[in-house]
């Protein structure tokens, strides 16, 4: 493995992160949208979420910026190719994410009830757009629409099936992992009603993003060839293993058990995204520019993997802490 | 053009926007830990109680920062794409750094505003201390970027101007950053120090003297003032090094036309080809302030190339001494504090002391704004001081101006927003006390 290959799996392992972390974040805020207008049966899971969610959403995005930095530093010319040519949904998820952070912070401070609603609205509304966003530029990178010197199609580069497909599955898998935590929350908290009520929501967003990534692998055929001749051929092994831990949640959820369900959930998405790194590779920007071709300078790259060393070291544990403080609820307002 | 000018518009707008809140993130954490440490040492409720309700609005204020930043490491993309995809393994090195701060920030942030109730005191306390730290070491990764364009070196290109090698040490230790960081985390003390000590001294005003108002003044008042001389000192030093390393900046600043000794100094005015109008001249006092003596020569602007020249030399120059003046009318300001301490241990009786307190803020963040203008106007036209002109660096996007006015209206509801909430709850824990029931717990339901 050269350095850039290992700056590329930095890379990858931020987006999965993020995923895990950052996705969970905006499937609270879809689950909030679809709490219902009843605001007295809403309030229950709109409680459940703002609980779960308030101590760490704030670090649960910072591995956006972890993967802008690694990505400007250690591959600049993809960076500059990507955001010369998905500048229109790059700028509408940034739009949403301003609005998504606004609307969480705001709302827990106004009193009104009106400005509530709008804050919320604002808050689930956004916590949907984002992540949908952000799916259409990773669609549109995998189908090959971003030319390595940049100034692609500023609309039909995203504007296809597959990029809308994932972009649709970014918010689904969100929805996915954010129920299936909630209802370990849920559980923990000794709260049967919302258990359930999370549960019926997790098998609902299981079912759906699966059919939406078969049809995304029809999509993948269509538009993004390279890619999807590596996925069912190097990358098979990881689409079985999320297949098998997506089949894994539906049958303990089913069985009504809880143990094992977060792992087996994140699993599913976990590979979902390696697959997506095996296919692509060892392009960057399929299929015009290589990780090597894009790669910064040995000595910028060294040190991107010392700064990515050092946080392993500081921020892996402090992050630990924090997400062991709140899920002992020791944490709160 | 039109691109360039909407795209520098849309970058300047949402930098001041964003480097008041990111001042708060650098130096609020301080403030509150002074207070929390009074208030535990001492036994001092009202300490605390500062320390608590600060760190509450910090909740606010740091999460619109980390939004409206967020915002801005997309926009180094979508605004300036060429620059990045060109310097970005240079320029980058120091935001690699920033990342580990601030996500370390983050999370002790949380865990501290957070953890009140249920964390112990002094454990509580020192959860809250790698804040500072961090929000310093922060400060320094972002501004030594900045300071890296303006004293750009640490990489060396091929002929097509491709960076083939860099070396991260000369990157993050450029020559600028000695001045440029330590007066950046100066004047992020002094804004929120004087910021938040002027909400203070309007409730005052207002009839609002109990030992809690005069606590939440005193405690940032006495850290700003404390800052303002040092920042007076490095300010100082700063302008000489810009003297040094970027003389055009320097010429523009000071509206120098002709290079020689016996620089006048031009106190406000407006900057012309043939001199400078409407201002006060001091003789040879530039010269002196550059090199000490009256024979220092200072370059001026004919000895730059005309397409190398900063724009707008008169903003420049104005944006310039304001920045000083505020910053010396706050530096009598602390001397004014210091000389009534001194005589009765008490701030100073007259109501214009508070009236002064109460506009500090303001101007303080007023000179924050001054200063980034004198920087970033002063390097233009270049974005990378001598490699790269902010014209190449520009992206091709169409609708950049519809952009800027989508950011306008969304910031405008931000910055409205921020300080309703902020006002509301000020207000609630002046009518209700500190009691805080959980307003949170059911978003939508009627706040009782």
């Amino acid at each position: 493995m050269t350095r850039a290959d290992v700056a590329a799996a930095i890379l990858w392992t931020g987006a999965t992160l993020y995923a895990l972390f950052g996705g969970a974040d905006f499937g609270g805020g879809f689950w909030d949208l679809l709490a219902g207008f009843d605001e007295r049966k809403g309030a229950a899971p709109r409680a459940r979420i703002q609980r779960s969610l308030t101590p760490v959403w704030e670090a649960n995005h910072v591995w956006l910026i972890f993967i802008l930095v690694v990505l400007w530093t250690a591959f600049p010319e993809a960076f500059g190719a990507i955001m010369s040519t998905l500048y229109v949904p790059i700028a509408l998820a940034a739009f949403g994410i301003v609005l998504r952070g606004a609307g969480f912070a705001f709302r827990k401070s106004v009193q009104r009830l009106e400005y509530r609603r709008a804050m919320g609205a604002a808050f689930a509304l956004s916590s949907v757009l984002t992540p949908f966003f952000m799916g259409t530029v990773v669609g549109a990178i995998a189908a090959g629409n971003v030319p390595a010197d940049g100034n692609g199609e500023a609309f039909s580069s995203w504007i296809q099936p597959l990029p809308l497909l994932t972009g649709a599955l970014f918010v689904l898998a969100g929805a996915y992992l954010a129920a299936v935590f909630l209802v370990a929350d849920s559980a923990r908290a000794g709260d049967k009603e919302m258990e359930s009520w999370f549960a019926t929501r997790a098998l609902a967003a299981g079912v759906a993003a699966g059919a939406v990534a078969l049809l995304g692998l029809i999509a993948l055929h269509g538009e993004a060839r390279y890619v999807y001749d590596r996925l069912i051929v190097e990358g098979l092994p990881l689409v079985i293993v999320s297949i098998l831990c997506g089949f894994g949640v539906l049958a303990l959820l089913l069985a009504r058990r809880r143990r094992g369900l977060r792992p087996l959930a994140a699993g599913a998405v976990v590979a979902v995204i390696w697959g997506w790194g095996v296919a692509q590779f060892p392009y960057l920007l399929p299929t015009s520019l290589r990780i090597d071709q894009a790669a910064a300078p040995s000595a910028t790259l060294d040190s991107v993997l010392v700064v990515f060393a050092i946080a392993a070291v500081v921020v892996l544990p402090a992050l630990g802490l924090l997400y062991w403080l709140s899920q002992r609820e020791l944490l709160g307002e | 053009m039109s691109n360039l000018l909407a795209a520098r518009e849309l970058m300047a707008f949402t930098l001041a926007f964003h480097i008041v809140l990111a001042s708060l993130g650098v130096a609020l954490p301080a403030m509150i830990l002074t207070a929390n440490w009074l208030g535990l040492k001492r036994g001092d409720a009202d300490a605390m109680r500062l320390a608590r309700r600060w760190s509450k609005a910090m909740a606010v204020t740091f999460a619109v920062g980390a939004v409206t930043g967020t915002v801005l490491s997309f926009e180094f993309g979508l605004l300036w794409p060429h620059f990045m995809a060109r310097f970005g393994d240079a320029f980058g090195i120091a935001f690699a750094v920033e990342g580990i701060f601030f996500f370390t920030e983050a999370i002790f942030l949380a865990i501290y505003i957070y953890g009140w109730k249920r964390l112990g005191g002094w454990a509580h306390f020192w959860s809250g201390v790698p804040m500072v730290i961090t929000g310093i070491g922060g400060a320094f990764s972002v501004v030594t970027a900045n300071s890296w364009m303006n004293t750009p070196q640490g990489f060396s290109l091929d002929a097509a101007g491709k960076v083939v090698e860099t070396e991260p040490f000369k990157v993050l230790f450029n020559p600028a950053w000695v001045y440029e960081v330590p007066h950046m985390i100066l004047a992020a003390y002094m804004v929120v120090g004087f910021l938040v000590a002027s909400i203070y001294a309007v409730g005052m005003l207002h009839g609002r003297r109990d030992r809690l108002h005069r606590l939440g003044l005193l405690i940032p008042l006495t850290i700003a003032c404390v800052a303002t001389p040092i920042q007076l000192f490095v300010g100082d030093t700063a302008a000489r090094e810009v003297a040094e390393h970027q003389p055009a900046k320097f010429a523009g600043m000071e509206c120098i036309q002709e290079s020689g000794p016996e620089q006048t100094e031009y106190v406000g005015g407006i900057c012309t080809s043939d001199g400078v109008k409407a201002s006060i001249p001091i003789p040879d006092l530039d010269s002196y302030l550059v090199g000490f003596s009256k024979n220092t020569e200072v370059t001026g602007l004919n000895d730059i190339p005309a397409d190398e020249r900063p724009p707008a030399n008169t903003l420049l120059h104005l944006a310039f001494d304001a920045m000083v003046g505020i910053g010396s009318a706050l530096l009598l300001l602390g001397v004014w504090l210091a000389w009534s301490w001194w005589r009765r241990r008490e701030i100073p009786r007259t109501p214009w002391f508070l009236r002064a307190v109460a506009v500090s803020g303001a101007g303080a963040i007023l000179a924050l704004w001054c200063g980034w203008i004198v920087t970033e106007v002063g390097r233009q036209p270049w974005i990378v001081q001598g490699y790269m002109r902010t014209s190449e660096a520009v992206t091709g996007a169409q609708g950049i101006w519809f952009a800027f006015a989508a950011v306008l209206v969304l910031y405008a509801g931000l910055g409205v927003g921020a300080v309703l909430v902020l006002r509301a709850m000020s207000r609630r824990w002046r009518d209700e006390g500190d009691a805080d029931e959980d307003l949170s717990e059911t978003p939508y339901a009627p706040a009782s």
